[in-house]
């Protein structure tokens, strides 16, 4: 369940919303912040607080490539597959990765940090192949490059 | 206005250049609202909101001859004529910053150096139509370019640029920014409408046109981004300045062209309008990288046919390009060498097209995984000259879905079709992909 003040923060959210449903995006994205993914319960609030069905909320949710309606890791990993990516080498870097982290696309590392998955064009073209990791937008990367990030978001994380 | 001179980006052209849209940009940071302010910066605002009627803001912009950034290249003053002032109840207007499609990334470029040029933009447009709440619907990975609006907002509503009463003119005018959660479709005007509204994101049917029945049913107004940033240049320096920065006399104003694939600058560059491709190629970008040869691009994003090195010579302009049979699009160009695939290549674009469709309409639902198998047969060396019939009626039965989505992803297929059967044709008659080396 959210506490209160996340839930106040959320009702003034939809209060300033033209129409309740136009902070649904927006609504979404923090009770999967809070979670770390969508969950059922998340779903419910999602429709407590918008004034729509859990269906309606749901419609919404698995339109969007990044909301998550399956538990995933600490930060998702996004690897472009898009073409400017796939011209430098990007189809490779998704499948080594997967590799190196033990793991299959779609899969979460054993220790629960990081879930892998490709993505649509992420508008950083001119330093592909590129990836995002959570909020985090990384290119010019090679398989060796790319390890040593997800090397440092998984410290920044242990040490918080 | 700062001046960069041409021959340090190429060797053809001795020109100095004016860059309307990156002349505030600082190395390596975001632009500080003081910083633009002092450079100029809200002088058009100003300007329009104590000289200029409404109707003589969308006259400049007419005057300029701007054309739409986005994609489709309409002239945005004539788009914002066509909303009508005498119906009741809200207008609105969009900034579609839902910048996701493949090969373009020249907003994220733009915003992360400097969000004021669009936020100006934003407040005049809002005046020539008459809107008093505006929206900035920016796609999702964009965080660093999120934060750059929502700080310059606040910014510029503690400056009275934004809000009530702007400068004491009596015009309000307020601006929020949607985040959204990553998809493609979003970027159609009409599904974007809807993202807004809460709903899924699924295109409407066209007519009602956006600007008589848009968002909430009301007059809308959607434009690109960099259309709008340039709006408070052709304010303060006047329509025909901004339409002599084009290269050609048919063209107006700078474009954003932003660069990937095989060349050494990968980059995003502010350049006339009608420069021509072979000119960007060799100037600003630098050249092939080492080892490259020129054999294709996709001139404007992922839905562009193919260009080939006969197009070398074509200006880069919405009419010239597609007169040689291809799009300006999104201005981004995505580079191929003479290594790359063509096949495989449109087998990538196809698959994010059928990825990316949103399954409302059979056309596009079915046809598109549909091409996507035709195209895995083919490069997997299993094709026939069957499959290249196949391919040809799609182009043409793509164009019953129901939005922009599926004709587009059938670009690069048409492209392939037009400039590269050779290719193709070899797929099928050595029964194997001749870049892949023999199993």
């Amino acid at each position: 369940m959210i506490d209160n003040e996340l839930k106040i923060t959320l009702e003034q959210r939809v209060a300033a919303a033209v129409t309740p449903r136009e902070a649904a995006v927006e609504v979404m994205k923090e009770l999967q912040h809070h979670y770390g993914w969508l969950t059922d319960e998340a779903l419910h609030e999602a429709a407590n607080l918008l004034g729509l069905s859990p269906l309606q909320v749901e419609e919404l949710a698995t339109f969007y490539e990044m909301i998550y309606r399956r538990p995933v890791g600490r930060r998702v990993v996004h690897v472009c597959d898009s073409i400017s990516c796939w011209a430098m080498g990007g189809e490779t870097l998704l499948e080594q990765l997967a590799g190196r982290l033990g793991i299959g696309v779609g899969e979460t590392t054993s220790d629960g940090m990081f879930t892998l998955l490709p993505c649509c064009c992420l508008g950083n073209c001119g330093q592909s192949p590129t990836m995002l990791v959570g909020d985090n937008l990384y290119g010019g990367l090679t398989l060796e490059k790319a390890l040593d990030i997800l090397q440092r978001e998984r410290e920044g994380i242990e040490t918080k | 206005m700062k001046l960069v001179p041409m021959r340090r980006m190429g060797t053809r052209c001795n020109v100095i250049m004016e860059q309307p849209l990156f002349q505030h940009n600082k190395p390596g940071r975001c632009v500080t609202f003081a910083e633009y302010r002092d450079e100029g910066g809200f002088a058009a605002l100003q300007k329009a909101l104590k000289e200029l009627s409404p109707k003589q803001v969308e006259q400049a912009v007419s005057d300029s001859g701007l054309r739409g950034r986005g994609g489709a290249g309409f002239p945005t003053g004539r788009k914002w004529s066509f909303v009508p002032r005498d119906l009741p109840g809200p207008r609105w207007l969009i900034c579609n910053c839902d910048e996701m499609e493949p090969g373009t990334y020249k907003d994220r470029v733009l915003l992360e150096a400097n969000p004021y040029s669009l936020l100006e933009g934003i407040v005049l447009a809002s005046y020539a139509i008459g809107v008093r709440h505006a929206f900035i619907f920016i796609r999702r990975g964009y965080e660093t370019a999120t934060a750059n609006l929502q700080r310059g907002i606040t910014e510029c509503l503690a400056a009275g640029l934004l809000g009530e009463n702007i400068l004491g003119s009596g015009f309000s005018c307020t601006i929020d920014v949607h985040s959204s959660a990553g998809r493609y479709i979003c970027g159609e005007e009409t599904a974007l409408m809807n993202a807004l509204e809460g709903k899924r994101a699924n295109p409407r049917a066209k007519p009602p046109f956006p600007a008589v029945k848009g968002l909430w049913g009301g007059p809308t107004v959607v434009n690109n981004a960099e259309s709008l940033a340039n709006v408070p240049g052709i304010i303060s320096k006047g329509p025909a300045w901004f339409k002599a920065l084009a290269r050609t006399p048919e063209a107006a104003g700078m474009k954003l062209f932003c660069i990937s694939g095989h060349v050494v600058n990968r980059s995003c560059f502010e350049l006339p309008l009608g420069m021509e491709l072979g000119e960007i190629i060799e100037g600003p970008c630098g050249g092939m990288r080492p080892g490259s040869r020129f054999k294709a691009c996709l001139p404007g994003g992922a839905s562009t046919p193919y260009f080939s090195a006969e197009h070398w010579q074509v200006p880069m302009d919405f009419d010239p390009v597609a007169k040689a049979g291809s799009r300006l699009g999104t201005g981004g160009i995505v580079i191929f060498d003479q290594d790359t695939c063509l096949v495989a290549a449109t087998l990538n674009l196809v698959r994010f097209y059928a990825r990316e469709s949103c399954g409302w309409c059979t056309p596009c639902r079915e046809g598109l995984p549909y091409v996507v198998h035709v195209l895995e047969t083919i490069e997997a060396g299993k094709g026939s000259r069957e499959h290249i019939a196949i391919l040809q009626d799609h182009i043409k039965l793509l164009n019953y879905a129901f939005c922009a989505l599926a004709p587009g992803a059938m670009g690069p297929v048409q492209g392939l079709l037009n400039n590269f059967m050779d290719e193709l044709e070899e797929h099928i008659d050595k029964q194997r992909c001749p870049f892949k080396a023999r199993e």
